[in-house]
């Protein structure tokens, strides 16, 4: 991993550099240190607690058998959280849900945010306008995006699509039951493709033309440009866009909530989703847990990839 | 980027202009239809916004606006309101120190300090709302709006730590040191030199906080019942089918996204530094 830009080169305070020779110089370096500490130690402590505490508490509840609504249910079980959740199918369903919603979600959004950014790279007529219509979807709360795309557009018999649809032999379909995956995978799609398009396309307006005009004196057509010259060039910001979503869509909860509430059946129930119904209808403390600490491993592996590309991101400003 | 420069870039590219802004417009409009049409149902009477064929042509009414207002809404909208204001400041008093501790008097193994913050970002929420559940529950503060700013600040502080950070190595080296000869301390650098160069990074860390502060459903539907819930929650009541009411519905969700939609709107330009966290500008 390559070193990001993290500081500026450290401006010598007067007591560093006065003290190397004098005695106590090791002492008052040592308090410029923790001068230099004291304005991040209130955050780091801040952060820290919230985050560490619950999280500690989450490994240790995961061995533990614990019924919420049962005072005294408290007993320790080893590892037969861990037993349950890996021989249940529920598990590897809510697991199967969250791969594919993720990468479907990821992938389609990317590829559409990477289209309309190229298109927004051009000179158009009224760009600000169709910019601030297409972050549109981003802004909306995503609880409110949900209803109105399953009661107003969705419903099979009042919904819009419905209507458009209805000539073409498509009418009267409930397609939130029908097709529950797909309608969260659009939803989703509709919402981070904005976020997608937005990133790429400050990365194409990074770009250096004269790498392009060159290509094109030389006689490159458009899509080798694209393939050799512009592709390369936005890779950091695509994979920047799809990590950061990926971190953001694995994590999705409003949309299942407010359309199919994980099913029909478990058809839309992925690991948060799960961890919610067991955690909050089953009211096993310790199971939760459980899957709590395995979301938690899933996505340090992707988050792990995730920073990589950002520091990587960093490097580059800071060479520019 | 320069009218001379777009217009290099869009001969460079190719085509006609015209051909790709109507093209532009439809995939804007494709994308923004279900917001507008969101509006639209929300002005509309409740037989209208069921109707069948849809109505496109009516009389704008702003009646389920006022019976969303005048009812059970407001709550819920100051709520949000509450939650909103006290983390975003919060992130930004506790941010600003730490982004300066991490840029201008850089503490050693501040690389180390910044993975800390944004791992912390990417734990997934599920994994620890079980625990906050019962330590709000232990500490009676289930249902306290209190709860919520703890936990929206630090779903904030990482990124807007970031954020800053990015913001503050933007000031030239210049200004501190012209500081310190005067014998400038902490304190007066960071509200003599850095504060009045930092505004605009304030306000991209003020628009992410806001719109993944006022937007979060997770944590608000398991830890708020009735006093604390917050806007998204309103739309909770919107879920079950029993009856159409396609208008107060859509006027709710409406009333709902606005702050978010008209601040992401008129702050375009902080929007795509602040979800990257001062990566990408």
């Amino acid at each position: 991993m390559s070193q990001p830009n993290v500081s500026k080169p450290a401006v010598p305070g007067p007591v560093v550099s006065a003290g190397a020779a004098r005695p106590g110089a090791a002492a008052s370096a040592r308090r410029d240190g923790w001068l230099r500490r004291l304005p991040l130690l209130p955050a780091l402590v801040y952060v820290f607690l919230i985050t560490q505490i619950p999280f500690a508490l989450t490994v240790y509840y995961s061995f533990f058998s614990w019924n919420l609504l049962q005072p005294g249910s408290f007993r320790f079980a080893g590892l037969q959280n861990y037993a349950a959740i890996l021989s249940e199918p529920s598990t590897r369903i809510a697991i199967a849900n969250t791969v594919v919603l993720t990468l479907l979600a990821v992938a389609i959004s990317v590829v559409i945010g990477v289209l309309v950014a190229m298109l927004l790279n051009r000179e158009l007529f009224g760009k600000g306008v169709i910019r601030t219509l297409m972050i549109g979807p981003f802004l909306v709360m995503p609880t409110a995006a949900a209803l109105i795309w399953k009661d107003t557009l969705l419903n099979p018999i009042f919904g819009l699509v419905d209507y458009v649809l209805s000539p073409i032999g498509l009418g009267h379909v409930d397609w939130v039951n029908r097709f529950p995956m797909a309608t969260i995978v659009t939803i989703e799609v509709w919402r981070w493709t904005p976020f997608m398009m937005l990133i790429v396309l400050a990365g194409l307006q990074s770009q250096n033309l004269e790498t392009l005009e060159a290509a094109r004196v030389d006689g490159a057509n458009a899509i080798s440009m694209f393939r050799y010259i512009t592709l390369p060039f936005i890779r950091p910001f695509v994979e920047l866009g799809a990590l950061l979503g990926s971190l953001f869509i694995v994590q999705t909860f409003d949309s299942i909530f407010m359309t199919t509430q994980g099913g029909p059946g478990q058809a839309t129930t992925n690991i948060p989703f799960l961890l919610y119904l067991v955690a909050f209808q089953g009211f096993d403390v310790g199971r939760a847990s459980a899957i709590g600490v395995f979301a938690v491993i899933l996505t340090m592996i992707v988050a792990s990839f995730a920073l990589r590309t950002l520091f990587t991101i960093f490097h580059v400003e800071a060479r520019r | 980027m320069s009218i001379a420069t777009a217009r290099r870039r869009g001969a460079l590219l190719g085509g006609s202009k015209s051909f790709w802004s109507l093209l532009g417009w439809v995939v804007a409009i494709l994308f923004f239809f279900p917001v507008l049409w969101m509006v639209l149902e929300a002005l509309k009477s409740e037989p209208q916004a069921a109707s069948i064929p849809p109505t496109i042509l009516f009389a704008p009414t702003l009646d389920e606006f006022q019976s969303v207002l005048s009812r059970d809404f407001p709550p819920f909208f100051i709520n949000s309101a509450i939650a909103t204001i006290g983390s975003t400041l919060l992130v930004l008093v506790l941010g600003l120190p730490a982004a300066y501790a991490l840029a201008i008097r850089p503490v050693k193994r501040a690389r180390d300090a910044l993975f800390f913050f944004i791992s912390t970002r990417f734990l997934p929420f599920a994994a620890s709302l079980v625990p906050l559940y019962i330590l709000a529950r232990d500490l009676h503060v289930l249902d306290n709006i209190l709860a919520l700013i703890v936990i929206y600040t630090t779903i904030n502080l990482p990124l807007g730590v970031w954020l800053l950070r990015s913001f503050l190595l933007e000031i030239p080296n210049d200004l501190f040191e012209a500081a310190r000869v005067d014998g400038a301390g902490f304190f007066d650098e960071l509200i003599g030199v850095v504060l009045p160069l930092v505004m605009p990074g304030l306000a991209a860390t003020s628009l992410i906080c806001l719109i993944f502060t006022w937007n979060e459903f997770f944590y608000a539907v398991n830890l708020t019942s009735s006093i604390a819930a917050t806007s998204p929650i309103f739309l909770v009541g919107f879920i079950s089918g029993r009856g159409l009411f396609y208008a107060k519905l859509s006027a709710a969700a409406t009333l709902a996204s606005l702050p978010v939609l008209l601040a992401g709107w008129i702050a375009q330009k902080q929007l795509i530094r602040g979800l990257t966290m001062g990566a990408v500008k």
